[in-house]
Formats: C-alpha cells, structure tokens, sequence
C-alpha cells in the first residue's frame, strides 16, 4: 500500500496544469489535440508496444484532473481511454498497428460508436446489426452520442452479429471509416463544447479484417469504466477550479457593507463545496487504483460508487458556484456556468449518481 | 501508487487475524455488540487495552519511542480495519489519542515518564474537562478559574459533558488563569487527579438511556502547579491541538464499516413478506449509499495518514473533515439500523449494561441496540465542536478570512 505520487506523476501534473492554464488565456489558440500528441498524453495508456507509454488511469487522471481544472474542451478520454483503448484490448496485431500509432501520435482520430437511443447507459444495448455477407458484414442502425464523432477519422462500432437487442453475448466492434459508403455522421454542438456526431449506418459493407472482436460486451464495460475513473479525476480538478473560483468572488464582492464572504450561511457553503472537493479526490483516487482490477464485479462495483459520489458532488459544487456568483453566475461573461455544463454533459454520458447507485446495489447483491 | 498489500503487509494481517482470533474472547466481542454508548464500559475497554498492552500494540498511532507501535501507513490501516471487523471493544481515545499527543509535544520530561507509560497500559483513566454549562460552541468564553496559591492551583467552576467522569482518576481541563483582553488567552492546561477533595460529579442521563456524560463541580479544588501542560496562560493552543487528534487523529472507516456488516446481518434476519429486508431494493440503495460514503471516508483517511508520521498532529482542515464526515456517516448508518427492525423500532429495553442483562429480551439480542445508538448518535454532531463549528473552522481557513 503506497499512497504517494511518483515524480514523473507530479511533473506530469505540472506540466498538464502549466500547459492547459497557458491555453486557457487564449482561446484561439492552435488545435489542443496536436499539443495533446506532442505532450505525450495520447499515447499515455497506450501499450508500450503500439507506440504508447503503458501507463495506467492514475495517469491519465492526473492529465484530466487538470482538464477539468482549465475548462479543456476535448474528447480526450473518449479517445484514448475509450476507442484507443479498446483497440488495444482487442485488435490483433495488424489491426492494432494500423491504428494506435497514429492515434498516439495525433494523425488519427478515433471514436467509439456505442451509444444508441433507448440504451439508457445499458452497455448490452445493441441494436445496430451486423449481418454476415461473404467474408465481410453490413451494418445497419443509428448510433448516438459518439463523442468526437465529428472530427474523427475511423469509428470503433458496435453491432450485433446475434441475439437480441440487450443480449450480453454476440455484441462484434468493428473499425469502420467515416467515408465508408453508407456512413452519415451528423457531427452537432454538445452543451460542454467538446463536440459529438450521431452516425447512420445503411447497408455499410466491412470487410472482415475490420471486425476487432465477435463478443466485446466485457472489454467495452471494462473501457467504460476506465474512462469513468479518468472523467471522475476530471470532476475533481473542475470542482476545485469552481470553488477556488466562488471564494474569490465572494471575497471581492461587497453587499449590506461587507464581503459576501463574511456571511456565515455562504462560508458554511464554501465548506461544503470543500468537503466535496476532497471526498470527490479521494472516490477519484480510488476508482482509478481499481480500474485494472482482474475481477470485473469488484472493479465495476468500485467505478459505480465513485461516480455515484462524484457526480453528485460535482453537480452540488457545479450549481452552488453559480448560486454564489449572484446573477453574474447565469451569465456566459464569467464562465462560471461552463463548469455545470460539463456536469451536465459528463451525466449525459454515463449516466447520472442515482443510476450508478443503483448499479453499486445491483452488483453488491450479485455477489451476495 | 497502489491500493494492494505487499506479500509483508499480508503477513501482518495473518499475525493480527491469528492474535484477534487468540485473544478477543467471545464475552469481550459480546460486551462491545451490546455498547450503545460511544466508547466501550471501562471496565470492558481496559481488559481489551490490557491485552493490547501485553502484546505491546496499546498505541498503534504513537512513536515507538513512547510505547507506540511505529507501524506503517499500511499496518495502521489493516489494524483497525481488522480490529473493528472481528468487533474489538471500542478503547477510549481520551488518554491514547488526546491527552497522550499533548504530553508528548509540550509535556515535561517527568510528565512524559510518569503519564505516557501509564495510558499505554490503562492504567489511568482519563476525563475530558473542556465544555461548561455557559461555554459549548464558545469554548474559549469558560469561566472555571484556577487561582495560584504557592505551589498549588485552587480550582472553582464547573465542567459538563464529562464523558466517563464517574469512573475516571485523571481529568485534563481547560481552566481560566488569568483574565485577558481576548478570551483565548489566560486559559491553562491542566490535568486533575479526580479524587482531590472538592470534587463531585453529578450524572446526566441522555436520550439513549445511558450514563455516559456528566456534570463535574469544583469546590476549591488544590491542584498542584506541577500539573499544568505548557506555559500558563498558553492552554489554548494545547487545546486545541488536542481537538484535532479528537476529530481526525484516526482511520474511523474501519469501525464504520463493521458496523454496515452488523446492520446487513441484521436486515438479512428480518423480512419484508417474502424475502428478507435485506433483498428489498429500498435496504439495498440505503446499504450502497452508506457503503459507498465510507469508502470516501477511508479513502480520505488514508490520505491524511499517508502525510503524516506516527504522532504528527492531522491539523485543522483534515481533522475538521474527518470528523463531519464520520458523524454524519454514523448518524446515518444507525438510522438505517431502526429501519431495519421495523416494528420492533417501538421495543424499548432500559437496563444497562445491556451485555449483563438476565431477563430474556422482548426483541432479538442483535436488534437491541439499534434504537438507544440511533438516539445517542445524535451527539456526534455536537460533541467535539458541532457540525456547524468545523464548517466555521473550514471556511476560515479555505476562504483565508
């Protein structure tokens, strides 16, 4: 048991938080992913193998954590964690070569096609098919949410080969490129700017050497939870940056001839919000020393109550920083609001605490 | 970074499970099952703390130069995460976690000889002389004045909420020395051998039905000067160094979470119709939240402790945290616990002990608990500065105002 960061952990920490404070005062500044390639970042998680650096999600937490920190608008995790990672997890050696080097090295985006409507964060939700046709597949359905979906160069997809819509086994992911015949992708604004696509698929012809795995159900679950470990660090650097934020506002803001901050009920909020801030590191902490554990229930289990508890707090944190700023907090002059857009968006994605509570209770009486 | 044991912290574990096993006799765990109250009856407590003393594992959280354990961030941990699970009496922390790291940082030499040797090994039992009946949320406004006579300190006033008064022979208190500008100064440390002339203590039932806390009055009480802690008029900050150890000087999860696994038991013993309550949705979400606020809880504990050495004090923030957290997190678990019963949420049991009782109760043994802790957890919010004193401890410190 070692609770203590690594040197390369804290220059990683300084170098990400250095480098996302310096964009975050020019908006207009060069494409954050091409610096995200040149840092390192993509190719973090990757395996060594591939072209990556073989680090794990206290890693790329310490990278998010400062994303959430700035307000970096990127579908990092989404990237790498998801996509990247389970091509990483499942391709073979061709296909994984083909893919994560570019992907380390910035020149190939990726997205993971997974969500679809009605899904309801059901990971077994699969109702895109993918019909046998010769040595290839046709794929057929819609997919939703695809995060990055619009700036990226290949989806990683799912679709069913058998079985039915919410059916564990029979779910294949396949590699399928965004010019392929059949393929819309509707890239549309997200509510935290980072950007998503919903993607049709009618009569999409694959060849077989684009399939990556004919039962994915485990791996995707078991990316999902990886990148909810990394979104978890994401909402405490985002916590902290609204508090941090909230208090110095307080302080400066003068109403009945004093500082807003000098009124109890407001400094007990503060509080609050800190506590949440430091419960939220710690379930971040914890969800990422149990992201690569063996055993999927006790990993899930562990991933589901982090969320559980850092959702929830982020969106306490998230709504009482713009409570605090008065009527200044509903406007987008201060940004105090784009912290609970990524709230909002991150809830959207996996799914919001009361869902992931239910989930901790459903594999805890598994087990039992 | 890593959450696993290494191959010599599972080794640990075995020796603490196979001593646990050995030495946690069957009537000790009973006793402790059948303890509402927040710490364990001394008489149960200073057997358990003998036995831990024998084994030279009295104060785990102490420097092995005073007696302490020395051990790892790990081995802290495994200790009271197994200690709680096998349902080891709760030991008083008001020598090994209060007035011991006040010695030992600002004790003399002979106070550190004569004390430190003698809480390890329970051979004292010590007091908390901090509220009074006009001072609680403003400790710093108390009034119970020592008064310089030669040699000796002559006490008048009197302290309230002395958890275990009647059956402690040491007291530390707080006591007014001088009269100054501000309040916080010209308060005094002071330990009190309870069976100086002048002294009397007076019960106070609570909610309950234990007697837990008292009244204690001082009647020109001749305390030698000998026995203040630290320069006089300097009590303050001793203190409050001594509250931070109280709120966050300890991992607090691992008792938490035994008391989860009872409740499970518990709930898995009654039903609802069919199944038994624990198989209802409505226990399952409850027990996930609960479980899932005392993993933040250890995980936060754990993060303190990895920052500190053996006998550093946690400071203000930390311990403030930690002790919100812990209180509202029980609160919450033993009301989960009447839940569970039901109906026999209305059974009231008045004797105490509850673990020397003859008559055959009206309820299962398990059950009887859950209905006095529920109403005595109450003060855990309260006592050692309420919750809304760590908010105003907090906020002073994150807003830096």
């Amino acid at each position: 048991m070692d609770l203590s960061y690594s040197d390369e952990q804290r220059l990683l920490g300084e170098s990400a938080n250095n480098l996302l404070a310096a964009r975050a005062q020019k908006p207009g500044a060069a494409d954050l992913w091409k610096e995200m390639a040149d840092m390192g970042w993509l190719a973090l998680p990757l395996p060594e193998s591939d072209g990556g650096l073989g680090q794990g999600i206290v890693d790329v937490g310490i990278v998010t954590e400062a994303m959430g920190r700035h307000r970096a608008r990127s579908n990092y995790v989404a990237g790498v964690v998801l996509a990247g990672g389970l091509v990483a997890a499942l391709g073979n050696d061709a296909q994984r070569a083909a893919l994560l080097p570019g992907l380390a090295d910035g020149s190939l985006r990726l997205a993971l096609a997974h969500a679809e409507e009605g899904a309801r964060y059901n990971l077994a939700h699969v109702a895109v098919t993918a019909k046998k046709s010769g040595a290839g597949y046709v794929l057929d359905g819609r997919k939703v949410a695809v995060l990055g979906g619009d700036v990226a160069d290949r989806f990683i997809l799912s679709a069913r080969i058998s079985g039915g819509t919410r059916d564990a086994g029979g779910i294949g992911l396949f590699v399928v490129a965004k010019d392929a015949r059949g393929v819309t992708v509707d890239g549309h604004a997200t509510v935290d700017g980072a950007g998503a696509a919903r993607v049709t698929l009618a009569g999409v012809e694959v060849r077989a050497d684009a399939l990556l795995s004919d039962n994915a159900l485990a791996a995707i679950e078991q990316a999902y939870d990886r990148a909810t470990a990394a979104f978890c660090s994401e909402l405490v650097g985002l916590m902290e940056a609204a508090t941090k934020a909230t208090i110095e506002y307080t302080k400066i803001r003068i109403q009945f001839g004093k500082p807003l901050a000098g009124n109890q009920a407001l400094r007990h909020r503060m509080a609050d919000m800190s506590i949440a801030c430091e419960e939220a590191r710690s379930m971040a902490l914890r969800a990422a020393l149990h992201a690569d554990d063996e055993d999927a229930r006790s990993r899930s289990r562990a991933i589901a109550g982090a969320w559980a508890k850092v959702s929830r707090s982020a969106r306490f944190v998230a709504e009482q920083a713009i409570q605090l700023h008065g009527g200044m907090g509903v406007t987008n002059e201060l940004e105090i609001g784009g912290y609970l857009k990524r709230v909002v968006a991150l809830d959207a994605i996996i799914g919001g605490p009361d869902l992931h509570l239910r989930r901790h209770a459903a594999l805890t009486q598994h087990a039992a | 970074m890593d959450l696993t044991f290494t191959a010599e912290e599972r080794a640990f574990r075995d020796e603490v499970r196979a001593f646990l096993n050995e030495k946690l006799t069957p009537d000790l765990k009973r006793a402790h099952h059948l303890t509402p109250s927040v710490f364990s009856d001394p008489p149960v407590g200073n057997r358990w703390q003998k036995i831990l003393h024998a084994q030279g594992w009295a104060a785990p959280l102490w420097p092995k130069e005073y007696g302490g354990t020395g051990w790892s961030l790990a081995q802290r941990y495994i200790w009271e995460i197994e200690s709680a699970a096998a349902g080891a009496p709760s030991v008083t922390p008001m020598g090994l976690r209060m007035v011991g790291p006040v010695i030992m940082k600002f004790g003399t030499q002979a106070q550190k000889d004569y004390y430190l040797p003698r809480i390890c090994a329970a051979e004292d039992y010590w007091c908390q002389g901090y509220s009074e009946p006009g001072s609680g949320s403003d400790l710093a406004s108390l009034k119970t004045r020592a008064v310089r006579d030669g040699d000796h300190y002559v006490i008048n006033g009197s302290k309230i909420w002395t958890t275990h008064a009647h059956h402690a022979n040491m007291m530390f208190a707080l006591v007014r020395t001088s009269d100054e500008p501000k309040k916080q100064d010209g308060i005094s440390f002071i330990l009190i051998d309870m069976k100086t002339p002048g002294i009397s203590v007076r019960p106070i039932l609570t909610i309950g039905g234990d007697h837990e806390t008292n009244q204690v009055f001082f009647d020109d009480v001749r305390v030698p000067v000998e026995n203040r802690v630290g320069a006089e008029g300097q009590g303050w900050a001793t203190g409050k160094y001594l509250l931070e150890f109280e709120r966050g000087g300890a991992m607090t999860s691992g008792r938490l979470r035994a008391i989860l696994a009872d409740i499970e038991k518990l709930a898995s013993t009654y039903r609802d119709g069919e199944k038994a309550y624990a198989a209802t949705e409505t226990f399952a979400l409850r027990r996930s939240q609960a479980e899932i606020d005392i993993d933040a809880l250890e995980m936060t504990e754990l993060r303190i402790m990895s920052s500190l050495q053996s006998g550093q004090n946690p400071g203000s923030v930390s311990s403030s945290l930690a002790k919100l957290r812990n209180s509202e997190i029980k609160q919450s678990l033993t009301a989960l616990a009447v839940d569970v019963l039901g109906q026999d949420g209305l059974y009231w049991e008045g004797h105490r002990p509850l673990y020397e009782m003859n008559a055959e109760p009206g309820i299962p043994e398990d059950a009887l608990t859950a209905l006095p802790e529920y109403l005595n957890s109450r003060a855990y919010t309260i006592f050692g500065g309420t919750s809304e004193v760590q908010r105003d401890i907090i906020a002073k410190v994150v807003i830096g105002m």
